[in-house]
Parts: C-alpha cells; sequence; structure tokens
C-alpha cells in the first residue's frame, strides 16, 4: 500500500463511519467518516481524528457499506404520512402545576 | 550541579526530541491521511515529553538554560540521544519498527520512572507512560499487518527490521554508578523489551534479526553523520533569529 507509486492507495482502504460518544449517559452521535484497512485501524484513526480534544469516552466505527440508508426518492412514502398525524405528539396533556422534571 | 542526573535526563529528553524531530518529516508524507494525523500526534506527544524533560535537565543543571537554549543552541557533541533515533527515517516499514522499538523501551522506562523517589522524573513519566502505550499499540498493529500482509510488505517489513536492529543495543548501556537506586537503570529492561519485541514480531511472521549491535557512544555524544544533518535543520530558524517567537 506504500509502494511510492500512488497506486493501490485509497480506494482500497473502505470507508468507516465514526460515531462517538461524548460522555456517559449520552448516545454515540456520528462524528464523520474515514479510511482504513480494517475494524481495528478504524478505531485508532478515529481515536487520533475525532477526540484530539476530549470529545469522546467511547468509539463506533461502522463500515460505511454496511449501512442501508434511506434515498431521498424514499422521502416522501417514508416521511410524508407522518406529517399530519399530529396525534402522535404528546401535546395533548395538560402539564400538572409543579412539576418541574418532565 | 548534579552531573549523571544531568546527563541521564538529558539523554530522556534527547531520545524524546530528536525522535519527534523524524517523525516530523511525515506530516504530508504519510501513506494516508488518517496516518498522517496519527504520526504528527504521536510526534508532539514525543516532543512535549522532551519539552518537559529538557526543562527539567535545565533545572538541574542549574546554569539558567531552558528548554530552548538546550533544544537549539547544543552542538551534536553535547547530544545524549542513542543513535537508534538519530538515522533518517523515510521508509514506512523503518518508521514503525523503529517506533516499535522506542516506544517499548520508553514504555517500560517511564513505568519504571513512574515510582522512582525523584518527584520531577515520576510526575513526567507517570503522563508520559500512556502516550507511550498508545504508540506501541500504533506501532504494532502495522508491523502485524505488514509483517502478515503481502509478501513485498512482508519483505520490506523484515528488512526494516534488519536496518534497526544493531542499534537496540545501545539503549540498554548500563548506569552510571552514582544513580543507582536513584532512577530506572536500562541495562535492567533488556529482557523485558527484548521479550515483548519478540512477541510482536514473531506474531507478525517476521524474525527478530540475528546481527551484531553497532558501535554506540550517543549517551556520551558519539554521534552518526545523520545527527548534524537533523539538527541544521531543526535548529536553523531559532539560531538565525535568537529570541524570535510566535
Amino acid at each position: 500500500m506504500v509502494d511510492g507509486t500512488g497506486a493501490g492507495r485509497t480506494r482500497d482502504w473502505p470507508l468507516w463511519e465514526v460515531f462517538v460518544r461524548a460522555r456517559r449517559g449520552l448516545s454515540h452521535v456520528h462524528a464523520g467518516s474515514l479510511h482504513a484497512p480494517d475494524a481495528e485501524m478504524a478505531l485508532r484513526n478515529a481515536r487520533d481524528l475525532y477526540t484530539r480534544r476530549g470529545e469522546g469516552v467511547s468509539l463506533w466505527v461502522v463500515r460505511a457499506s454496511d449501512i442501508e440508508a434511506s434515498t431521498p426518492d424514499e422521502r416522501d412514502s417514508f416521511f410524508d404520512p407522518a406529517g399530519d398525524k399530529i396525534y402522535r405528539h404528546p401535546t395533548f396533556y395538560d402539564v400538572p402545576e409543579g412539576v418541574e422534571h418532565l | 550541579m548534579d552531573q549523571p542526573l544531568f546527563d541521564y535526563t538529558l539523554g530522556l529528553a534527547d531520545d524524546a526530541l530528536v525522535s519527534a524531530q523524524r517523525m516530523g518529516w511525515w506530516i504530508s508524507r504519510a501513506p494516508e491521511l488518517e496516518e498522517d494525523v496519527a504520526l504528527a500526534n504521536i510526534g508532539l506527544d514525543q516532543l512535549g515529553q522532551a519539552r518537559t524533560l529538557l526543562t527539567y535537565a535545565g533545572q538541574v543543571e542549574g546554569a539558567g538554560r531552558t528548554e530552548d537554549d538546550l533544544a537549539y543552541l547544543r552542538d551534536d557533541r553535547h547530544f545524549r540521544n542513542v543513535k537508534l533515533v538519530e538515522r533518517p527515517m523515510s521508509d514506512f516499514g523503518v518508521a514503525m519498527a523503529r517506533l516499535l522499538v522506542v516506544a517499548t523501551y520508553q514504555s517500560h522506562l517511564y513505568a519504571g520512572l513512574q515510582g522512582c523517589p525523584d518527584e520531577t522524573l515520576a510526575g513526567i513519566a507517570g503522563k508520559a507512560v500512556k502516550e507511550v502505550a498508545y504508540h506501541v499499540d500504533h506501532a504494532s498493529h502495522w508491523v502485524l499487518r505488514l509483517g502478515d500482509g503481502t509478501p513485498d510488505s512482508h519483505a520490506r517489513m523484515q528488512r526494516a527490521l534488519d536496518a534497526e536492529w544493531p542499534y537496540v543495543d545501545e539503549l540498554f548501556a548500563p548506569l552510571a554508578g552514582a544513580l543507582a537506586g536513584r532512577v530506572v537503570d536500562p541495562s535492567a529492561l533488556r529482557g523485558a523489551v527484548l521479550a515483548d519485541l519478540a512477541r510482536v514480531v514473531g506474531e507478525a511472521t517476521l524474525t527478530v534479526p540475528d546481527v551484531p549491535p553497532a558501535l554506540g557512544g550517543g549517551r556520551d555524544g558519539l554521534h552518526t553523520e545523520h545527527l548534524g544533518h537533523l539538527l541544521a535543520e531543526m535548529q536553523h530558524l531559532h539560531r538565525s533569529h535568537p529570541g524570535a517567537t510566535w
């Protein structure tokens, strides 16, 4: 991979998506992506690229090709039907007086 | 002045400083952007260790020399690093072989220094020991992948080990007698360090080179011709513009 000709470089290294958990109790949040030859090196590259300034206490890396993503074409059928179903939002409850943590 | 402690601290500092300068060569040249950042991080860790150690060496000396004075205004005969770290490192296999050796050595050295009676050295070592553990990890992963990779990467990784190994012996030069019991004796680390190295090299399907040691002398200021060139580049700006700041 380091052959000095530039051949067989990044295109051989798959893309990985990086998720960082900022602290205990929070979810892992997508931070970005990187190239790495395998999962172990992806984790190490993620450490060097995305937690340089103390951003995290835990890292996940996922091969980008393993993520099944919705496409823009599917947006209408996937998301529009939820648009007019306001009863799915918890907005019909009266909040009792004195309740602070809701 | 405590000359043996000054020399010892300077040896640790110069190993780290010269390693950092060599590692800096890789910035913008690493095979991938991700590796570029990783090597820069490692070089900066080494530079940070060098700075605190040089500052402490200056205090031990008691002549008012700062970290900058010691880094930029000494000639090669006054550097106390081992020859291992000063030689060119422009092959990725060599870079990983060297990092594996240096970081494994430092990990044992700093681990021991954490508990030494010298509180300053113990403090510096306590911070550095976590950093070099990551350096060992990074180098090990690359040696494993290149050694146990393609026939070409295997052969090149073996060549890199062969090139570095004659200079491993100098790391274990015995301690000056006056320091016995006060700091870590490098000669006592030989077994543990070589065992760690042999484990990684073996797992990578490579062979520990069976080579006679090169001539030492780095700790006494007797260096290869490469150190002078390295220092010329490293010290040029400071010497041309004394007192320049960012």
